[in-house]
């Protein structure tokens, strides 16, 4: 996330006008996630699959993340079929796995792994601060938008902030290990960035007012819709329909 | 004309001791001041007092010929004096280069098309055109402090006020620096331990000493460049 990896291309979904990508992935998630037939989950992988080409993006890094969530969702396939009651499909010792148990591993595991995909293909395209602004346009309330604009700017100076009082611990011949020494430092380095956040914080006011600030916030950018945008609108909205109707009329 | 005038003024931290003791201070249009002092001496206090981010316990502040009393006279006249802050990271608050120098201009009304135009322009000018796009915590040191200066430059100040600009700057940006602000034809104070800094960009230094400007010719003994060793504590040559 810290990284932004996934802006630095150049394709078809990197053009598209930023609130279309995040209306569609937002109406695309909530379909995947209300929808549970195999057959319209399956459509839903293939769907992203289908953006994720489009994008153009290396396919290891998707793997690379794919990974993550999948290991949460090994655990999943670890416990459910075990603890779901319902008709027994075959046993471990004192365990037995259930078909309905197993089902809904399955059902999870498509729908999270379609959604992640459509994530990284239409959402992790934009840069962040874009999100913030098209989030606006979108609705948003100001704050909230500055809010998160305004953190992506400073989460890096604190993850500096960090790695500096860390490193001056280290350099003292600190090693963390499980004692009381350990957890008081780490409380007080925990403690100290908060501080130092609060003292920068202010800082940051003083230095907007100094630039004329009065309160309110203006935006350089403005979004404006293509062909493209149209298109890739009309297309994604009939491809959300169509699992709508996979899912209820079939 | 004075642009800024303090008569008076003290200030001291809530339970600390008193940092500015009846100070008083003139900076007359196209005058260049440099400021210098011992760590601690209230140096930084004082600049933010004339900017109305701290609030002095008692005094008059008069700016551009006007009596200042309370935020909404300062909302007015903060604009038109540059503020470069010590630490360039307070002053860069936009995750991109070009939006932030664009900030200034935007609070002041203008419409976001020219509002670009005026950031591209003061970059161009300060030779950051390449920065445009890139990412803030992408930027050096140096090369933050540059940008900062853009951000108060493309308002069009009619006084700068500096806090310790070349501190983390190599020898090269901090010569560029000197070269930026030797073009600049407006009045400003530069706060800094640097005296051949100082020397270069500014006409009269005043020593920090005791709660009070002081106005002392001996401080920055000689104005040239050092190239002996230890050129830059102040002493003198034999005659
Ligand atoms: N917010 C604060 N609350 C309490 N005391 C403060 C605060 N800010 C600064 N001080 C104290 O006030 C004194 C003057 O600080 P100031 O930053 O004005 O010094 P300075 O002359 O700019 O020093 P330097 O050369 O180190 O930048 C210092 O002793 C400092 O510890
Ligand atoms: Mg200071």
């Amino acid at each position: 996330m810290l990284e932004q990896q996934f802006i630095a291309y150049n394709s078809f979904i990197h053009g598209l006008d930023p609130r279309i990508k995040l209306v569609q992935a937002f109406i695309l998630s909530v379909i995947l996630a209300l929808c549970s037939s195999f057959p319209t989950l399956a459509a839903g992988i293939v769907g992203a699959m289908i953006f994720y080409f489009l994008s153009r993006l290396p396919m290891q890094k998707l793997l690379s993340r794919l990974l993550v969530i999948n290991t949460f969702i090994f655990f999943l396939w670890a416990v459910l079929p075990f603890s779901y009651p319902g008709e027994t499909v075959f046993s471990l010792g004192p365990l037995s796995a259930s078909r309905e148990g197993l089902y809904l591993a399955m059902q999870i595991t498509l729908k999270a792994n379609a959604i992640m995909i459509i994530f990284i293909a239409l959402v992790s395209t934009i840069p962040v601060p874009t999100i913030g602004y098209a989030l606006q346009q979108l609705g948003l309330p100001e704050k909230l938008t500055y809010l998160l604009i305004f953190s992506f700017r400073y989460i890096f100076l604190l993850e500096e902030e960090k790695n500096r009082l860390l490193r001056s611990l280290k350099v003292r011949g600190f090693r963390p290990r499980t004692n009381l020494h350990t957890y008081k430092s780490y409380a007080c380095l925990l403690g100290l960035i908060l501080v130092r956040s609060w003292d920068r914080a202010e800082q940051v006011h003083k230095a907007m007012l100094c630039r004329g600030f009065q309160g309110k916030f203006y935006s350089l950018y403005k979004f404006s819709m293509t062909k493209n945008d149209f298109f890739f609108f009309l297309i994604s909205s009939i491809g959300a329909l169509l699992l709508l109707m996979l899912e209820f009329v079939l | 004309m004075k642009l800024i005038s303090l008569k008076n003024i003290s200030f001291a931290y809530p339970g600390g001791r008193t940092l500015l003791e009846e100070l008083n201070f003139d900076l007359n249009s196209g005058e260049q001041v440099g400021i210098i002092g011992p760590n601690g001496s209230g140096k930084t206090t004082l600049v933010h007092i004339i900017m109305g981010l701290i609030k002095p316990l008692s005094g008059q502040i008069e700016i551009f010929g006007q009596e200042i009393n309370g935020e909404k006279d300062f909302q007015k006249i903060r604009p038109r004096i540059g503020f470069v802050f010590q630490n360039a990271d307070d002053q860069l608050i936009y995750p991109t280069v070009l939006e932030d120098v664009a900030f200034g201009p935007l609070n002041l009304g203008y419409s976001p098309d020219k509002a670009k135009e005026l950031a591209r322009a003061t970059l161009a000018r300060l030779g950051l055109s390449a920065f445009e796009q890139r990412l803030t915590h992408h930027l050096s040191g140096g090369e933050k402090k540059l940008v900062s200066i853009a951000t108060v430059l493309v308002m069009q100040p009619e006084a700068l006020i500096f806090d310790e600009p070349t501190t983390a700057l190599d020898e090269q940006t901090r010569e560029k620096l000197i070269q930026i602000i030797g073009e600049l034809d407006i009045a400003r104070i530069i706060i800094s331990h640097d005296y051949d800094f100082l020397a270069q960009t500014t006409k009269k230094q005043y020593l920090m000493n005791k709660g009070r400007l002081v106005f002392d010719p001996s401080v920055v003994m000689h104005k040239h460049v050092h190239v002996h060793p230890l050129g830059h504590v102040p002493h003198k040559h034999e005659e």
